[in-house]
């Protein structure tokens, strides 16, 4: 008899494992490891509103104030009544202006001024200046993969005991500067809250929620596969469950071809002839731009499982992803001078967190002549792929598979650091060779 | 690499001379830096084979060592490397200013100004290439854990007394050379990099010949030219014309050169221990010494053309005037040379073999502060590096066209003028993108408010508005020229000109069990354990 694999049931399990350590376990610190879209920030909330109603007081350490302001909501959300704190910068325009109409969030630039308060959240970077208080029995620390590791030093005396979430394939945090003489240090500054933790701690329980709630199943298996091969995942929805369609037919150009095959199948490949361009490749970033426009002009809605009626995919359901922000600029410039606005256009550092209907991605190697290891960086193009809950479209120029056989990875082995598996240079072409079967030459 | 570096290197290309990347020189230069020229033996980590120092560029001090594997003679010229080094060190650590540095009273916990010494000037070491500053860490590395007979007199090979005082210096130097901007310990090919774009690859760009061949070819010749004869042209001999600028040798030295006259050397010196009267001592003593002569004249042929290059190349970048901020990054540099020359006085033991946790956090943080700073500080510097930052879109021009008074809107208004710019340039402005520009030296913030004339559309001119937020005074009025007045050009920034300094981390001693709880009681006496002496510290 074959089992069939429940995921609603799968994720409750594991947040129940979670939930029990966290709240009756012993250990210190409680690692989650998270692929894209698994409910992570679900879980954090669930867990806040656990501690606190169990009557342990907590801080939440964020890395955004972006991240911050969006759990702030969600806790009121879902326990209006909840005492929050937002604790923030003295700058101006701290915060979401959205934080003023909730009636039992108090805001403050003083630790001192909350003190007492169920849950306080801020910034890694604004807690860090927290001094002389009384140190919290618990913490949750949301996308600790993406914490700096002294980041973590100058917060972690503020608690005692911790719940660590986060995407271990998204980007790792980085540096400036360059911290190689560190490298292989159990505490290198420059490496991830977690490996630090970790190295320090190898005995604290792990955790892995294994379903992803926002990637389709067009998605799931080629990320899981791509990024976590050894942590696969599921997508909790089925073929099928995810429509996109058009209400306009195809003209027959690429962009209109490319969006077929991507409602068809999930992913689309716009393959533009082979060149060597400057990053703000000014043909690339026109593609993507028209892919967009297209996309919007051709009355694009979605059919899934949240609604019973298909959604009309509006500009805010849509992304353009890029490597870096000069790309993001001129995709902005274009995207304006097509007459569209409301589209989010950035980096994957920037998207990192996000989530969309659509997303339209400049794929970090078109048209280089070299591949550097930023370019190569796995959770670069795993951010990429894998902000979508329908289609995701990426636009590229001819010959990436070669330039990846001519530039193997050659960064020096370091001792003492655990090597990550994937490597970006796997990773891409595993990703490649997928999108190839969904493929649509043109020449603009 | 930026657009415009892309740019200046297919300029170089295409003229066949490198091309200017700075209008001003970004790193101070003092006026008697001590140039070491160091080389080190293929195959021996650690070796060192001989070096040319000193702060005179016809009188360079050539340092030998004609079995580089024997002990007693590295030990001989590490002794007579701190003998050239030290006291060039040690005539600016006595010279000093009084200076005021703020501490935190342990007591109180309030901050108070203490007066200080800070040293008036500090010496400057320049190394080749950045394989020397490598190379000096390491001659660092293995000095400063020695043991000296007054030490420990039982310790099996006594280090001289001045080598381990010597190592610490050295991995001083090397530590500050990994702060962006520091000037303690520069490479030239770094130097020259900074302020020039050749037309060859990055990697290229490390040998200091074809680099100086590209900024300065001779006469009649291109860059490229230039740079591919000091590349690979050999003489008769099969020896390089313009040897590398260490500390690797050439293997053609080392094979058809450098091994046989090694191999003399041993042989006299074999001989000489075998000799059985004082008559034949003599004569194999002569042997010996002309052996040793043979292997400093060859030294000295590969290492003077390497030496002349670094003072041909401090004299170009000598002809560019120093950047106005780069002498705020030299007081750094003063401030850290004072440090270590306070902790050195205090008898602190050596630097570490590795930082503990809080350290490396907050070197990590300064130096990322620093970098910021220094890309702040080179584009307000220059106007060329400005112009990089405008093509990448994160600085622009403008003139201004109209100023237009608004006020907060509290109980105490302060005024928030909105003020119209007109410029070509298409910056990457988003809702209430914060832009600074430096008044009086100071950085003034303005937000972006609107285009004027909606987003832009083609290449033209556009009206942008900004609203100033700050440095205005206390009234209501804002003080007299600190509101742009119509006409104005003003380049404006989206990047901030101060940095802001980190949280103050915790204490070594309450490293928090994230990182691994505090360091053992026996940590401080661990470090200044000297290296345990291993099978291949002996012949």
């Amino acid at each position: 008899m074959t089992t069939v694999f429940d995921p609603g049931a799968a994720a409750a399990r594991a947040t129940d494992a979670i939930l029990g350590d966290t709240l009756r376990g012993s250990a210190r610190g409680i690692v989650v490891d998270s692929p894209p879209g698994a409910g992570k920030s679900t879980l954090v909330v669930r867990a806040a509103l656990e501690l606190a109603a169990a009557g342990h007081p907590l801080m939440v350490i964020a890395q955004t104030n972006a991240q911050v302001d969006d759990l702030v909501v969600r806790l009121a959300e879902k326990d209006p009544e909840l005492p929050v704190g937002r604790l923030h910068s003295n700058d101006s325009d701290p915060y979401d202006k959205v934080l003023d109409g909730l009636e039992n969030v108090r805001k403050s630039a003083k630790a001192a001024d909350l003190a007492g308060l169920d849950v306080v959240i801020s910034t890694a970077a604004k807690w860090a200046h927290v001094k002389n208080v009384e140190p919290w029995g618990h913490a949750i620390v949301d996308e600790a993969y993406q914490m700096r590791s002294d980041a973590l030093l100058a917060v972690a005396g503020l608690f005692e005991r911790a719940l660590f979430v986060g995407d271990p394939g998204q980007l790792d945090p980085f540096s400036i500067v360059g911290a190689d003489q560190w490298a292989g240090l159990s505490y290198d500054p420059s490496a991830s809250a977690v490996s630090t933790l970790l190295a320090h701690n190898p005995e604290l329980p792990q955790h892995r929620l294994p379903v992803s709630w926002r990637l389709p199943a067009s998605a799931a298996p080629l990320v899981s596969d791509a990024f976590y091969p050894y942590t696969p995942f599921r997508s909790g929805t089925d073929h099928g469950d995810r429509k996109l369609s058009f209400g306009v037919a195809s003209d027959g150009s690429g962009p209109d071809r490319v969006l077929d095959e991507a409602a068809e199948s999930g992913w689309g490949l716009l393959e533009l002839p082979a060149r060597h361009t400057p990053r703000t490749d000014p043909e690339a970033v026109r593609a993507v731009a028209l892919v967009v426009r297209r996309l919007l002009d051709r009355g694009g809605v979605a059919t899934s499982e949240r609604a019973e009626d298909p959604v009309p995919v509006t500009a805010d359901r849509v992304a353009v992803g890029t490597a870096h922000r000069d790309q993001a600029a001129a995709v902005r410039a274009a995207l304006t001078e097509l007459g569209v606005t409301g589209v989010a256009v950035d980096t994957a550092n920037r998207l990192q967190g996000r989530e969309f209907d659509v997303t339209v991605v400049l794929h970090p190697l078109s048209g280089r002549p070299d591949a550097t290891a930023f370019h190569l960086e796995t959770g670069r193009l795993c951010v990429l792929a894998s902000r979508h809950r329908h289609a995701c479209v990426v636009v590229c120029r001819e010959g990436v598979a070669d330039l990846l056989d001519e530039h193997p990875s050659t960064e020096p082995v370091q001792l003492g650091v655990t090597v990550k598996f994937p490597d970006g240079w796997e990773a891409n072409h595993a990703v490649l060779a997928h999108l190839s079967e969904r493929r649509v030459r043109w020449r603009p | 690499m930026s657009l415009i570096t892309t740019l200046a290197r297919l300029e170089a290309v295409d003229t066949g001379r490198a091309q200017p990347l700075a209008t001003v020189r970004h790193r101070h230069l003092t006026d008697r830096p001590l140039v070491l020229v160091p080389l080190t033996t293929a195959g021996e980590a650690g070796a060192p084979l001989g070096a040319l120092v000193g702060t005179d560029r016809e009188a360079p001090r050539l340092l030998a060592v004609a079995q580089p594997r024997d002990r007693d003679l590295r030990f001989a010229f590490l002794a007579e490397l701190a003998e050239a080094v030290l006291p060039h060190i040690e005539a600016y650590a006595d010279v000093v200013e009084p200076a005021e540095r703020n501490e935190t009273d342990p007591a109180t916990g309030k901050k108070t100004k203490v007066e200080v010494e800070l040293c008036t000037d500090a010496a400057q070491l320049i190394v080749p290439s950045r394989a020397g500053v490598e190379f000096v860490r390491l001659l660092g590395r293995s000095m400063r854990f020695r043991r000296t007979a007054e030490d420990d007199p039982d310790t099996p090979y006594p280090a001289p007394a001045r080598v381990p005082l010597l190592g610490r210096w050295l991995t001083h130097y090397g530590e500050r050379a990994r702060v962006p901007g520091s000037s303690l310990l520069p490479a030239v090919t770094d130097l020259l990099n900074r302020h020039w774009a050749t037309g060859q690859s990055s990697l290229e760009d490390q040998h200091l010949g074809a680099l100086l061949a590209w900024i300065d070819p001779p006469a009649g010749s291109s860059g490229a030219e230039a740079a591919l004869r000091a590349e690979l042209a050999r003489d008769g001999e099969g020896q390089l014309l313009c040897p590398p600028a260490g500390p690797a040798t050439d293997p053609d030295f080392d094979n058809r050169l450098l091994a046989p006259a090694i191999e003399r050397y041993d042989r006299a010196r074999t001989a000489l221990a075998s000799a059985e009267d004082g008559l034949a001592a003599d004569a194999r003593l002569g042997e010996l010494s002309a052996a040793e002569r043979e292997i400093r004249s060859l030294l000295a042929r590969v290492m003077l053309p390497t030496w002349d290059a670094v003072w041909r190349g401090l004299d170009l970048l000598r002809e560019l005037p120093e950047g106005s901020r780069a002498e705020d990054r030299w007081t750094r540099d003063r401030w850290s040379f004072t440090a270590h020359r306070d902790r050195v006085r205090s008898g602190e033991p050596p630097q570490p073999r590795r930082d503990d946790a809080v350290t490396a956090a907050q070197k990590l943080a300064s130096r990322e502060t620093a970098q910021a700073q220094l890309e702040a500080q080179e584009a307000l510097d220059d106007p060329l590096v400005l112009a990089g930052r405008r093509l990448a879109g994160e600085a622009f021009l403008a003139t201004v066209s109209e100023v237009e008074m608004a006020y907060t809107e509290s109980k105490r208004p302060s005024p928030r003028p909105l003020v119209t710019v007109r410029t070509d340039e298409r910056p990457h402005l988003g809702e209430r993108t914060k832009v600074y520009r430096s008044l009086e030296g100071k950085p003034q913030t303005a937000e972006f408010v609107r285009y004027a004339d909606g987003p832009p559309a083609d290449d033209g001119e556009i009206p942008l508005v900004l609203r100033i937020l700050d440095r205005m005074g206390r009234g209501k009025e804002p003080a007299p020229g600190s509101v742009p007045e119509p006409g104005e050009r003003i380049a404006w920034t989206l990047f901030e000109h101060d940095q802001r300094g980190g949280p103050k981390l915790p204490d070594p001693e309450e490293t928090p069990w994230t990182h691994g709880g505090p360091p053992g009681a026996d940590a401080a006496t661990r470090a200044e354990r000297p290296d345990p002496v291993t099978p291949e510290d002996l012949l």
